[in-house]
C-alpha cells in the first residue's frame, strides 16, 4: 500500500463563479458529493487523512530574520487560485488508484450541477522503509 | 472455588493471564471459526469470551481446560447471536444448530488453520496481511494500525471487509503449493515491513518482524520437511540479526558494507545459517533457500572485506535462471562487480537500461560502482539522481549524503 496526498487549490476549475456566490441547492449539491466520496473512501478502508483550511485571510508567512524577531506578513495572496484548500491522504494498492479517486475527486459538481473538474494535484507521500542494504 | 494452579491476584498472575489469552486467542478463534463457518460473528463471540475469562478467572479461579472454557463460552454466544437474529427477522428456523464443539478440543490448535484461510488467494497482499496480523498473530487493530501508519478506523474497515470476503470459504486446513506459496509471501511481506522500516519514531514496527518470525516458526513446524519454510525462516533469522547494525542513532540508513558486525545478533546467525544449509540441502531450490544462502554468506563475514563473493555471484546466478527478476540482475551486478571488478559489474547493468529505466537502484548501483572505480564526478552524479528517484525518506538522505561525500 503507499500514500499519496492529494491537493485541492482554490482554483475553481472550469467554474468562473467563487464557490461563495453559488445557489444553496448547487452548494448543498456540492457537500453531499464529496461527502459521499469520503464515506466511499472510508468504507474501503482507504482513507488515512482530510482537512479543509481555513481562507487565506487567516494565514501568515513566517521568514526568520538574522538580527531580530522573525519577520510576519499576511499571506501575499489575496484569493489566489494557487492557494491550498484542502487536502487528504490515501493509503492505496497503486498510483492508478490515487489518480482514480482524484479524478472523482475533480468531477464534484458546480453550479446547474456541472462538473466544476478542479485541477488535484497527486503526490506521492515519502516512506520511511529503505532497503538499500547492499553494499 | 479456585481450580487454577497459579495465584491470578497481583501483577505477575494478571501478566500470565494476559500472555495466557493472547496465545489462547487464535487457537480459540480457529475453533470457533471452523465450527460456525462465520469468521466475523466468530471474532465477535471470541471477543465476548475473553472479555469474560478476563473479568471472571482472576475472580473465581482458572478453569481446569482454559481453551475449551473459551470455545465453549464463544460458542454459546454465537449461537445465542444466531437466535436473537433469527428472532428477529422472525425467519424460519432452517439454519441447523450445530451441536457444541466437544468439551476435549486441547490437544487441537487450529491457529495454523486460521493462518492459511487468512491468507486466501481471494484477498490482496494488503487485506490478507492486515487479516492474519489480527487474527493469528495476536496483535490489536490498534497495534496494526500503529505498524503500518494508518488511523485505527481505517485497518478495522479493511480487517472486517477481508472477514466479509472469506464469508463461506472452506475452512479445511488447504497446504497445496499454491495456497502456501501465499502464505510465505504475506509472511515475506510482514517481515519486511517491520525490518524495512527505520528506528526511532518506527520502532514499534519491529513488532511486525517478531510476528513474522513467530508464525513462520509455526508453519515450518507444520511442514518440517518443507526447503522454502525452512529457506524463509532461515532468511528471516538472518536478515533479523544485523537489525540494530543497519541504522544509525538518527535512523539514518547503514549499508551491509559500513555495518559494525560485532552489534550483530550471534545467536540469529547460528540457528539461520544451520537451517539455511539444511534449507539448501531439501529440494526444490526457490528463491528463499537461495536468498537465504545469500544471506548465511553475508552473516558468517567478520568483517564486509571478509565476503565470499564469489560463492554469493553463483547463488546469484541460480537466483536469476530462478526468477528473471531484473533486481536480482542488479544484485548479480553487484557481486561481479566485487569479484571481478567495477567494470565487470557496469557491464552487467547495461541490459537494465530498458527493464528498470529511470529506477533509483540502477542509478545507486551504478553511483557505488563509478565510485569504487574512482570516478567520483560520475558517481555523484548518478548519486543526485538515484536521490531524486527514491520514495523513502531515509534513502534519499543516505543518496544526498552518498553524492556530496563524492562532490
Amino acid at each position: 500500500m503507499t500514500k499519496f496526498m492529494l491537493l485541492v487549490n482554490l482554483d475553481g476549475g472550469n467554474c468562473e463563479t467563487p464557490m461563495l456566490e453559488w445557489d444553496e441547492p448547487d452548494m448543498k449539491a456540492h457537500m453531499q458529493f464529496l461527502n459521499d466520496h469520503l464515506e466511499r473512501l472510508r468504507h474501503s478502508g482507504e482513507l488515512v487523512e482530510v482537512n479543509a483550511l481555513t481562507w487565506p485571510k487567516h494565514a501568515k508567512v513566517v521568514r526568520a530574520a538574522s538580527v531580530s524577531a522573525p519577520v510576519l506578513t499576511d499571506g501575499p495572496y489575496a484569493e489566489s487560485k494557487e492557494v491550498l484548500a484542502g487536502y487528504q491522504i490515501v493509503d492505496v494498492e497503486s498510483e492508478q488508484r490515487a489518480l482514480e479517486i482524484a479524478a472523482e475527486l475533480s468531477s464534484a459538481p458546480g453550479p446547474g450541477g456541472v462538473p466544476i473538474e478542479q485541477p488535484i494535484e497527486v503526490r506521492r507521500i515519502m516512506e520511511s522503509d529503505a532497503d538499500l542494504e547492499d553494499f | 472455588m479456585r481450580t487454577s494452579k497459579t495465584s491470578d491476584d497481583g501483577t505477575q498472575g494478571l501478566m500470565a493471564l494476559e500472555d495466557l489469552l493472547r496465545e489462547l486467542t487464535p487457537q480459540v478463534l480457529g475453533a470457533v471459526v471452523r465450527w460456525s463457518g462465520d469468521f466475523a460473528a466468530a471474532e465477535d463471540a471470541v471477543q465476548e469470551a475473553l472479555l469474560a475469562a478476563a473479568t471472571t478467572w482472576p475472580r473465581d479461579g482458572r478453569p481446569d481446560k482454559p481453551k475449551a472454557w473459551l470455545i465453549q463460552t464463544a460458542s454459546r454466544r454465537l449461537i445465542d447471536e444466531i437466535r436473537q437474529e433469527q428472532a428477529r427477522r422472525r425467519r424460519e428456523e432452517k439454519a441447523t444448530l450445530r451441536d457444541l464443539p466437544p468439551e476435549d478440543v486441547e490437544e487441537r490448535d487450529d491457529t495454523l488453520q486460521l493462518l492459511f484461510l487468512s491468507c486466501h488467494p481471494a484477498l490482496t497482499p494488503a487485506s490478507a496481511i492486515a487479516l492474519t496480523l489480527r487474527a493469528v498473530g495476536g496483535l490489536t487493530t490498534a497495534e496494526i494500525a500503529a505498524a503500518y501508519l494508518v488511523p485505527e478506523a481505517t485497518m478495522a474497515q479493511r480487517i472486517s471487509r477481508a472477514k466479509q470476503k472469506l464469508k463461506g470459504a472452506s475452512f479445511e486446513l488447504d497446504t497445496s503449493e499454491e495456497r502456501l506459496r501465499n502464505v510465505l509471501h504475506v509472511l515475506y511481506l510482514i517481515f519486511n515491513e517491520g525490518y524495512m522500516s527505520s528506528s526511532g519514531p518506527d520502532l514499534h514496527r519491529s513488532d511486525l518482524s517478531g510476528e513474522a518470525i513467530r508464525l513462520t516458526r509455526a508453519v515450518h513446524t507444520l511442514l518440517p520437511g518443507s526447503g522454502q519454510v525452512t529457506g524463509l525462516l532461515a532468511l528471516m533469522l538472518l536478515t533479523d540479526a544485523r537489525r540494530s547494525a543497519r541504522t544509525g542513532s538518527h535512523g539514518e540508513l547503514i549499508p551491509l558494507a559500513e555495518q559494525d558486525r560485532t552489534l550483530w545478533n550471534k545467536e540469529l546467525i547460528t540457528e539461520g545459517v544451520s537451517r539455511a544449509v539444511t534449507a539448501f540441502g531439501t529440494p526444490p531450490l526457490g528463491e528463499y533457500q537461495l536468498q537465504a544462502a545469500i544471506a548465511a554468506l553475508h552473516d558468517e563475514a567478520d568483517r564486509a572485506e571478509d565476503t565470499d563473493w564469489p560463492q554469493i555471484l553463483a547463488l546469484y546466478g541460480l537466483l536469476e535462471d530462478l526468477s528473471g527478476n531484473p533486481m536480482v540482475k542488479l544484485n548479480r551486478a553487484i557481486a561481479a562487480a566485487m569479484v571481478d571488478g567495477p567494470d565487470a559489474g557496469l557491464k552487467l547493468l547495461e541490459p537494465l537500461d530498458e527493464e528498470l529505466a529511470g529506477h533509483y537502484r540502477l542509478d545507486a548501483t551504478r553511483g557505488h560502482l563509478y565510485a569504487l572505480r574512482g570516478d567520483h564526478e560520475t558517481a555523484a552524479e548518478h548519486f543526485r539522481a538515484a536521490a531524486r528517484g527514491t520514495t523513502s525518506l531515509p534513502e534519499r538522505n543516505y543518496l544526498m549524503a552518498k553524492a556530496a561525500s563524492f562532490s
